[in-house]
């Protein structure tokens, strides 16, 4: 993981909980932290070359515009395989997420994580279906695991 | 519950969610790309944001890069499961909090600036609920986050 420096985070804490709707709100975050604007550009780019910084650019509430059915699907797949098949579940395009994450055995069995946001649950259904389908034999077991209540959630929250 | 956006509020949210420019008018070239002016843009975009329509707009950040992160999950009890989460919340560690329907019903993203402090508050967790914890850390991620093509309502 590439080191992060003190300026680093002091715009990571300046920027997760969004950009300044000002005319020029690089040049605002630059006034607030006394960095030069081209700095924080630069810095900004930087991160998004290194992939600490995903995207830039509006994230919209899924719940609020109609995206309610919220599914987590889970899979039991070869280890052996995972990274082939993973490549091609989270290249759907009904999939927003799709990650290798290990087994707890005997109480967890699945090691292939692909979330699919929809406005119902018939639509994650259908998608879960197709995803099956790009995973052919190669499921050996398999879950929806429905939210029903957003307890927490912030962006992410860098302690300074 | 959905709520009614223009034809330019849908823009803004489905066209916009990666490459602002890193520019210093980066509104004023989204204004150009939809053809309004800058104002438009910036006060819709300031409108969606009040009424929660987004969250934000900014950088996504990758949790794993940022330090040691996780997705944990408990087999709560259903009667203890407000206590739990409550407890749960309290760590300003814990970003994501959902409650599931499963045996393991309630699933939550702690980011940790490293991995000491992640099993620290991961064995604080257990120890406060007496629940074990499942931690299942990102191992490859597959698809790197583009954004998520909306279908509007015709």
């Amino acid at each position: 993981m590439p080191a992060l420096d003190d300026i680093d985070r002091r715009l990571i804490l300046a920027t997760q909980a969004g950009l300044p709707l000002t005319p020029r709100p690089y040049h605002t975050l630059a006034e607030q932290l006394d960095l030069p604007p081209d700095e924080v550009m630069r810095r900004l780019k930087h991160m998004l070359d290194r992939g600490v910084i995903r995207r830039i650019g509006v994230v919209p509430n899924h719940y609020r515009i109609g995206y309610t059915a919220n599914g987590m699907t889970v899979w039991d797949v070869p280890d052996e395989r995972v990274d082939e098949l993973g490549e091609r579940v989270g290249r759907m395009p009904s999939v927003s997420h799709c990650y290798h994450r290990p087994r707890h055995l005997p109480d967890w069995p699945y090691n292939l994580f692909a979330m699919v946001h929809g406005r119902t649950r018939a639509d994650v259904e259908r998608e879960a279906d197709r995803i099956a389908e790009v995973l052919g034999a190669a499921v050996r077991g398999r879950s929806v695991l429905y939210s029903t209540r957003i307890l927490k959630k912030t962006g992410l929250r860098l302690q300074s | 519950m959905a709520t009614a956006l223009s034809v330019l509020q849908q823009h803004l949210l489905n066209d916009f969610q990666r490459d602002l420019p890193l520019t210093p008018t980066p509104y004023r070239e989204i204004a150009d790309a939809l053809g309004v002016d800058e104002e438009a843009v910036l006060s819709h975009l300031q409108s969606l944001q009040t009424g929660g329509v987004i969250s934000r707009v900014g950088p996504v950040f990758a949790p794993n890069r940022l330090g040691a992160s996780t997705l944990a999950a408990v087999a709560v009890p259903p009667e203890r499961l407000e206590e739990v989460a409550a407890l749960v919340n309290t760590f300003t560690e814990v970003n994501h909090n959902y409650e599931r329907e499963h045996r393991y019903n309630l699933w939550f993203v702690l980011t940790a600036r490293d991995e000491a402090r992640l099993s620290e508050v991961l064995a604080q967790i257990e120890a406060a609920t007496g629940l074990p914890v499942l931690s299942l850390p990102l191992l490859e991620e597959f698809h790197i986050d583009l954004g998520f093509p909306l279908r509007w309502e015709d």
